[in-house]
């Protein structure tokens, strides 16, 4: 590596790491929305899979090649209690327990010893390293890329546009939004866990209501045409508060603005490219 | 002959309303069935019984010999039953070809691994899947049309592109929910002369229509529905000298004048 590369990497290395785990946020918020389905529980995956992992650290000392894999099950647990029952209704029912879940999980870090309260967990060691953040993040837009090419592909845009048109062509939609909501709840558990071992400290307001808007704001901003547009949304939003140090004063209000804006005049998106459906 | 599909009793209330009311009938292999009524006499929500959208008050329904009353769309769709609705549900975003592959949903099997690793099955799936669909556009006479958004085809392209889309698994029936809607005559006629070609590829056709010339043209037999209950079934010429049907359709005041003139032996006005 060059050694402006070095410097560069190391002077921006927190930006580095939150340009990667905001794009798998943006993806884990994508599947979901891809299926026509809204839920706001990406945060709290996100903390389940922050938390779990943490303590997989922390207390069990295991390795961090077997905790990262092993992050993404508690989400997974959680998603499947939330799905089951919700996804057999139609409309906001999936948004709003996803709503409920990241409450509840936030009221429980804050009251149970084990998660450390209101003062988080602390000392984790900083084990996640930034090619294994981009590593992932490039498999999971590689992976959703050659299932958006396919029947699979096919099958959710059918069901994002009209859901009973699609179930008598024979789209099992309940197993698909189950399965999108699995997915979800993987991406952002490993999220949640290369957050968690970067950052050395978590804590359990980072998991609530408000991160879950703002990573619905990326998809918004970039648009679900391509799994490239949601992590494109997240690095806008992610860079934007940097360049924008200037106006430190304004800067919240330019950032809202910057999000109305797109969403007024960019309906589709930054990225309004849709791919093309069919893989042979 | 094995009925294709078979309907016993078969009913549907919503609050007080009876929308269909213990309804049984069957529809033979082969050939076009047509189900014909007033508005409001239970067509639709009866093709929305049989095709798995609405859940029957009562009855039982059989499909390709099996029971399939409580099975959810989906997998009727993968025994062999396919629909058209009544206004267009086309998916408006996606291209022609993509639409039609989407009916072919049921024909793939590769699975979420074998789509990630395009493995060989995959590939093969995707071509064979592929080949179809074109096939069923040229069907429909859509093939020039495949790279369009479906958004982007007229409204008698959009029922066509429906039509495809529903034939390209070549399902054992197909049911078409009022096909000639909206259509001028020149389309109604080509409307026709494809429903007379989906005979030809072993797909049963049972549907239903308001407009009587096309029924009387392409049916083989008619089931008349009134106030959910069927009132008649026969063949299409039988349908008109019928007076429970014309009482359905003009009223029983209009089919009394008329059977007296008939018993006088003038033509009754009417």
């Amino acid at each position: 590596m060059p050694p402006w590369l070095d410097d560069f990497l190391w002077t921006y290395q927190n930006l580095v790491h939150a340009l990667g785990i905001n794009g798998l946020l943006a993806l884990s918020m994508y599947v979901v929305l891809a299926v026509g389905q809204l839920s706001l529980g990406q945060a709290a995956f996100m903390g389940l899979g922050a938390y779990s992992s943490a303590l997989m650290t922390l207390k069990l000392k295991l390795p961090f090649l077997l905790v990262l894999p092993l992050s993404v099950v508690v989400p997974v647990a959680f998603a499947l209690a939330v799905g089951v029952p919700t996804l057999r209704l139609s409309g906001v029912y999936l948004a709003i327990a996803t709503i409920g879940l990241g409450e509840v999980l936030r009221a429980v870090y804050l009251n149970v010893d084990l998660f450390g309260g209101a003062l988080g967990l602390s000392g984790i060691p900083q084990r996640a390293e930034t090619w294994m953040i981009y590593g992932l993040l490039g498999l999971a837009v590689l992976a959703l890329w050659l299932v958006g090419r396919s029947g699979i592909g096919r099958a959710m845009e059918a069901m994002r546009e009209d859901e009973t048109a699609a179930q008598v062509m024979g789209v099992p939609t309940a197993r698909y939004k189950m399965g999108a909501l699995l997915a979800s709840a993987v991406l952002a558990g490993l999220a949640g866990c290369l957050s968690a071992h970067v950052s050395s400290f978590i804590g359990p307001n980072e998991y609530a209501f408000e991160p879950a808007v703002t990573i619905l704001s990326y998809v918004l901003l970039g648009g679900i045409g391509t799994p490239l547009a949601p992590v494109l949304g997240a690095w806008v939003l992610t860079l934007l508060p940097e360049l924008l140090r200037g106006f430190s004063d304004v800067r919240l209000v330019l950032n809202g603005v910057i999000i109305v804006l797109a969403v007024l005049f960019l309906p589709n998106g930054l990225l309004a490219v849709r791919m093309k459906r069919i893989g042979a | 002959m094995t009925p294709l599909l078979e309907i016993e009793g078969l009913s549907r209330h919503y609050a007080g309303l009876v929308a269909v009311d213990a309804v049984t009938m069957q529809v033979q292999p082969g050939g076009v069935h047509a189900v014909i009524g007033p508005n409001g006499a239970g067509k639709t929500t009866l093709f929305n019984m049989v095709s798995g959208l609405v859940v029957p008050s009562a009855g039982r329904i059989t499909f390709a010999g099996q029971d399939v009353t409580g099975w959810p769309a989906e997998r009727r769709a993968a025994l062999g039953l396919a629909r058209t609705f009544q206004n267009i549900r086309v998916f408006a975003g996606m291209t022609v070809l993509e639409n039609v592959l989407t009916g072919l949903h049921t024909r793939l099997g590769a699975g979420l691994f074998g789509t990630v690793l395009r493995l060989p099955r995959f590939r093969t799936e995707e071509r064979a899947a592929i080949a179809r669909a074109r096939a069923a556009l040229d069907l429909v006479g859509l093939a020039d049309r495949a790279d369009a958004r479906a958004q982007a085809l007229s409204y008698g392209d959009q029922r066509r592109l429906e039509i495809a889309r529903a034939m390209a698994p070549e399902p054992k029936l197909l049911l078409l929910d009022e096909p000639a809607a909206g259509m001028n005559p020149a389309e109604t006629e080509a409307l026709a002369a494809l429903v007379r070609r989906l005979r030809g590829f072993g797909t049963t056709v049972l549907l239903v229509e308001h407009d009587m010339g096309f029924v009387m043209d392409i049916s083989d037999t008619v089931t008349v529905l009134n106030f959910g209950k069927r009132i008649f079934e026969g063949p299409p010429h039988a349908v008109r000298q019928e007076p429970a049907v014309i009482e359905a359709y003009l009223g029983h005041k209009v089919a009394a004048r008329l059977a007296e003139g008939a018993r006088a032996g003038v033509r009754g006005a009417g």
